[in-house]
C-alpha cells in the first residue's frame, strides 16, 4: 500500500496536515483571546502560532486523559474480538495482540502514561527545586554535600541506573515513579541551584537577610518568584524526558505492567505488525512524539518570554 | 574629497529617531538639528533618557536594535549617512568617525592584547601596515600619558586599570586619525582623581590633532572643561545651545537654569555633637579582612543623633567594607561596633530583631535592591509587618503614610512593580523600606551615584528633611565631594582601609588639608571652563617646585 504512494502525494498530504495544524492553532488562539478575561487574553495575544498549536494539543491530551472512560468505546482491559483485526468497522483502529480495541487502549494510554509522567515530574521538581534553592541560600557544607551527591548520581548513565534500581526494588508503578523522580531531580537540582545562585547575590536578598528573615521566607517569597520562569520552562522539558523514560522502560518491560494500557508497551506488543506493512504500532509512538513536540513548542515560547528576548 | 574649512563636518537636520516598545513606536529623539565644524568639540548634556547616546550613535548613521531613524538627515562631510549603503558606512566608521564608549572594560575584547586591538582598524581600512600602526600606537600611548608606552600595549585589558583602559581606548579611536570622535560618557565610571587624568589626556589629544568631537555626559562641570559649545537635551528635544562660556554665564531656559542650580543645595552644618553625649553608633578600632587580605586597619569613628557622617574615598578605600562590618555581614577581626553604648554582636545572624531593626541600609543600585517580583506595597509593607507586627488596615495605613513621607502618591504607586518606576522613584522606595523599620540610623551606600543630578538633588533633600523629622543618624558613603558638601555634618576620609582624616565638614573644606584630602578636593570638577587648565598648571608647578628642592 504505502510503497505505491508517489512522493508528491506524500508532500501534498504533509502540506495539508501542516495547513490544518496552523489553521487549528490560529482558530484556538483567536478563541482564547475572545473568550478569556484580561490577563489570559493578553498572554494569548503574545503567543506565536507554534505555541498556540502546542497548547491546543496539550489541552486535547488532558481532556482525553480526564474523560477516558466516557470517550473510549470499550473497557481498558476488555478483549473484544480476534487478534490483529484490521482498521474499520466496530474497531476504529483494529485490535491488538490479545484482541483488545486499539483505539480504546490508546485513549487509556494517555491517562496512564501522561498521568504517571506528570506525577513523576512533579515529584522530581519538588525534591530537586527545594534542595537546589536550599543549597544556594544556605551554602557552606550543606551545598557541598548535596552537590556532591548529585554529581555522583549524575555520573551513572540514567537508563542503566533506572534499570538497575528497578531490578533491585522490583517493578511497580510506585517504584518506577520514585526511581525516575530521583534521577531527574538531580538535573532539576543543578538548574535550581544555578538560577538561585544568581539571585542570592542581589541586594534585596541581603536586605531581607539583614532584616532577620527566616529561610522559608527567603526561599518562598524572595527567590522563588524570580526563579519561577526558568523553572517552569524546565518543567516542560523535564516532563518530556520523564515521559520518554517511562515509555522506554515500558518498552523494555520494566515500566508500566500489563494489562494497564501504556503507549510504550503498546509499541512493543504490536511490533510484529510492522513486518506486514501495518502502521498501527506506530500510532502510540506518534502520540508520544506529538505530545513531546507540543510541550516543547510551549516551553520554547516560555523560555523566550523569560529571557526577555525580542525578535 | 576636498577638505574645505568653511563647510561643516557634520550636519544633522531635523532628526527623528523612534524606539519600539510594547509593539508601538515612540519618539526618542524629536527633531534635533546640529552642526559641527572641523576641530570643534560639542558637549551634549541632559538627564538619562534625554536621547544623548541615541543622538551620538546617530551621528555615525547607526541606531541600536529596536530603534529606527524615521526622518531627517545626517550628513558627514558631504555623505548622507541615513540612506547610505552598508559599504559606505563601513568605509567611514573606524577610519573617519570613531566612538569611545562609557565602559572601556566592556568594550575591549578580553582575549586580545591592547596593541593587537589597536592595529586592527588601520590594517582593516588599509591606511597602514601592522608594524607602522604598532609604532603609531606607542606614540599615541605616550601622548595619552600612559605609563610605559613602549610595553603597555602588550598587556591584556584586565592587566591595566580602568582609567588607563579608557585612555587606551581613546588612543585606539585615534588610530586612523579620524575627523570626528564621539565620546559617550567616557569618565562617568571613574573616580574623581582618575577622571582628571583621562579628561586632561582626551583634551590634549583632541587639541593636537584638531579632531572634532561630540562629548556626551550628564556632568556639567566636565562638559564645561571639554566643549566649545554645549547643547542641552530634554526627553529627546533640544532645549538650547550656546557657546560654553555664554551657556555657563547666562542660561536662557528654565530647564537649563535648574540643571545649573542643582549644585547649590547645601545643608547648614549642625554644630559639633557634644562629646559627652552617647553616640548612636561608635566604630572602635575595627580591623577586618576578606580571607587573608586585610582591607580595614584600625578604623574608628562616631555617629551622633541627627548628624550625617560622610565617609569619603576612592573605590577600594574600604568605605563599603566598613558598612558591611557595621551591618554584621563581615565580622571584624579586631575591634567592635557599639550601638547606643552597647556592643553589637559581630555577626548579623546572632543579632536580635531589635538590633537589626535600628540600623537600616539604603543601597547604591536601586535596581538590584528591590525584588522585581514584589509590588511597592509588599516591599514597604514587609518590614512593618515583620518588625512591628501590624496587620490588615493598620498595615495599609502605615504603608500609605510611609509612601506619603517619600512623596509618592499611595493610590498610584502601591500596586506598581519596580520595573514600572523611574530610577529616582526606586531609590525613594528603598528609602521607604528603610524607614518602615523605624530605625535610629541609616547607612546610605552611594545612594545618589547612579542617579542624574536633578533626581539626586531630590533624594538628598528628602533624606535631609526626614532626618529632621525622625531624628535619624546617617552614615553616608560616597566618592562624590559635591554630595558631601550638600549633606554632611562630619566627614571621614578613607584611603586603603585607613582613616586619613576626620572632622567637621567646615574644617575639612578649609585648608590646611592632609595631602590625600587635598587631592580629592582639588579633583572635583568645577563649573569654570578654565578649571582643568588652571589645575593642571598648578599641579605641574607644584611638581616642579618639589623636584627643585
Amino acid at each position: 500500500m504505502a510503497s505505491s504512494t508517489p512522493v508528491w502525494m506524500i508532500l501534498i498530504y504533509c502540506t495539508i496536515a501542516f495547513g490544518c495544524a496552523a489553521a487549528c492553532a490560529f482558530a484556538f488562539r483567536t478563541a482564547v483571546i475572545a473568550s478569556m478575561p484580561g490577563q489570559v487574553s493578553k498572554l494569548a495575544r503574545s503567543m506565536p502560532l507554534s505555541a498556540s498549536f502546542g497548547a491546543l494539543i496539550i489541552l486535547i491530551y488532558v481532556f482525553v486523559a480526564l474523560f477516558a472512560p466516557w470517550i473510549a468505546p470499550f473497557g481498558e482491559r476488555e478483549v473484544v474480538g480476534a487478534q490483529y483485526l484490521p482498521w474499520g468497522g466496530d474497531y476504529l483502529l483494529g485490535t491488538d495482540d490479545l484482541g483488545r480495541d486499539m483505539f480504546t487502549r490508546l485513549i487509556y494510554g494517555a491517562r496512564n502514561t501522561v498521568g504517571i509522567a506528570f506525577a513523576t515530574t512533579l515529584l522530581a521538581f519538588l525534591g530537586g527545586a527545594i534542595l537546589g534553592l536550599l543549597a544556594a541560600v544556605v551554602g557552606g557544607w550543606i551545598d557541598e554535600l548535596l552537590s556532591r551527591i548529585v554529581d555522583i548520581l549524575m555520573a551513572i548513565p540514567a537508563l542503566i541506573f533506572a534499570l538497575l534500581l528497578l531490578t533491585i526494588f522490583g517493578t511497580s508503578i510506585v517504584n518506577m515513579i520514585l526511581v525516575i523522580a530521583l534521577i531527574d531531580s538531580t538535573r532539576v537540582f543543578r538548574l535550581a541551584r544555578s538560577v538561585a545562585m544568581n539571585i542570592v547575590v542581589m541586594d534585596y536578598i541581603e536586605a531581607a537577610r539583614l532584616r532577620g528573615e527566616g529561610l522559608g521566607y527567603l526561599v518562598v517569597r524572595e527567590i522563588l518568584p524570580n526563579a519561577a520562569a526558568p523553572l517552569i520552562a524546565e518543567f516542560g522539558l523535564r516532563f518530556c524526558f520523564v515521559f520518554l523514560s517511562i515509555s522506554a522502560l515500558s518498552f523494555l518491560g520494566l515500566g508500566i505492567q500489563p494489562p494497564t494500557a501504556d503507549w510504550g508497551s503498546m509499541v512493543r506488543n504490536n511490533a510484529t505488525l510492522i513486518t506486514f506493512g501495518d502502521v498501527t504500532p506506530l500510532l502510540p509512538a506518534g502520540a508520544i512524539a506529538l505530545l513531546t513536540v507540543a510541550v516543547n513548542f510551549v516551553v520554547d515560547w516560555m523560555l523566550h518570554r523569560a529571557s526577555g528576548l525580542k525578535e | 574629497m576636498t577638505k574645505t574649512s568653511n563647510t561643516p563636518l557634520l550636519t544633522i537636520k531635523d532628526l527623528y529617531i523612534e524606539g519600539r516598545a510594547d509593539e508601538t513606536w515612540s519618539g526618542i529623539v524629536n527633531g534635533v538639528s546640529l552642526t559641527l565644524n572641523r576641530g570643534e568639540v560639542l558637549g551634549l548634556i541632559g538627564e538619562s533618557g534625554a536621547g544623548k547616546s541615541t543622538l551620538g550613535l546617530a551621528a555615525m548613521g547607526y541606531t541600536r536594535d529596536g530603534c529606527r531613524i524615521s526622518s531627517g538627515s545626517v550628513t558627514f562631510d558631504g555623505t548622507d549617512l541615513v540612506g547610505a549603503p552598508g559599504k559606505t558606512k563601513r568605509h567611514l566608521l573606524g577610519s573617519r568617525i570613531a566612538y569611545v564608549a562609557q565602559s572601556a572594560a566592556a568594550s575591549f575584547n578580553p582575549a586580545h592584547r591592547l596593541i593587537d586591538q589597536f592595529t586592527e582598524a588601520p590594517v582593516q581600512h588599509g591606511t597602514s601596515s601592522r608594524d607602522v600602526a604598532a609604532k603609531d600606537a606607542v606614540d599615541l600611548y605616550q601622548r595619552m600619558r600612559l605609563p610605559d608606552p613602549e610595553t603597555i600595549g602588550f598587556r591584556y585589558p584586565h592587566q591595566v586599570s580602568g582609567g588607563q583602559l579608557q585612555r587606551a581606548m581613546t588612543a585606539m579611536a585615534m588610530a586612523c586619525r579620524p575627523d570626528l570622535i564621539i565620546f559617550d560618557e567616557p569618565t562617568t565610571a571613574l573616580d574623581v582623581t582618575t577622571q582628571i587624568e583621562v579628561l586632561a589626556a582626551i583634551r590634549n589629544i583632541v587639541d593636537q590633532f584638531q579632531t572634532a568631537a561630540i562629548y556626551i555626559t550628564h556632568d556639567l562641570a566636565v562638559v564645561a572643561q571639554m566643549a566649545d559649545r554645549i547643547k542641552v537635551l530634554l526627553r529627546g528635544d533640544e532645549v538650547e545651545e550656546a557657546e560654553t562660556a555664554a551657556m555657563l554665564a547666562s542660561p536662557q531656559e528654565d530647564y537649563t537654569k535648574s540643571l545649573w542650580a542643582v549644585r547649590s543645595h547645601a545643608r547648614t552644618e549642625q554644630p559639633a555633637a557634644d562629646r559627652a553625649e552617647m553616640p548612636v553608633l561608635s566604630v572602635q578600632n575595627v580591623t577586618a579582612a576578606y580571607g587573608p587580605i586585610k582591607v580595614l586597619h584600625d578604623v574608628s569613628f562616631d555617629i551622633h543623633k541627627r548628624r550625617t557622617v560622610a565617609v569619603v574615598g576612592e573605590s577600594g578605600s574600604g568605605k563599603s567594607t566598613t558598612a558591611r562590618v557595621i551591618t554584621g555581614l563581615l565580622p571584624p577581626l579586631e575591634g567592635q561596633v557599639l550601638f547606643n553604648g552597647s556592643a553589637l554582636p559581630p555577626n548579623y545572624k546572632t543579632r536580635s530583631g531589635d538590633q537589626l531593626r535600628k540600623v537600616q541600609m539604603i543601597y547604591q543600585m536601586a535596581d538590584t535592591a528591590l525584588n522585581p517580583k514584589q509590588t511597592v506595597g509588599q516591599i514597604v509593607g514587609r518590614p512593618v509587618q515583620f518588625y512591628l507586627g501590624l496587620r490588615g488596615q493598620a498595615l495599609r495605613d502605615r504603608v500609605a503614610e510611609l509612601l506619603n513621607m517619600i512623596e509618592l502618591e499611595p493610590g498610584d504607586f502601591l500596586e506598581r512593580l519596580p520595573s514600572e518606576l523611574s530610577g529616582g522613584q526606586k531609590q525613594r522606595v528603598g528609602i521607604a523600606r528603610a524607614l518602615a523599620a523605624e530605625p535610629q540610623m541609616i547607612i546610605c551606600d552611594e545612594v545618589t551615584s547612579a542617579l542624574d543630578q536633578i533626581v539626586a538633588e531630590g533624594i538628598l533633600k528628602l533624606l535631609d528633611r526626614l532626618q529632621g523629622e525622625l531624628d535619624l543618624a546617617y552614615m553616608f558613603i560616597t566618592h562624590d565631594l559635591a554630595t558631601v558638601k550638600a549633606i554632611a555634618d562630619e566627614v571621614v576620609v578613607m584611603q586603603s582601609g585607613k582613616v586619613i582624616e576626620q572632622g567637621q565638614k567646615s574644617a575639612m573644606f578649609t585648608p590646611p588639608h592632609d595631602p590625600y584630602t587635598e587631592l580629592l578636593l582639588s579633583s572635583v570638577p568645577e563649573m569654570d571652563p578654565d578649571w582643568l587648565t588652571d589645575l593642571l598648571k598648578r599641579r605641574a608647578d607644584d611638581a616642579n617646585a618639589y623636584s627643585k628642592t
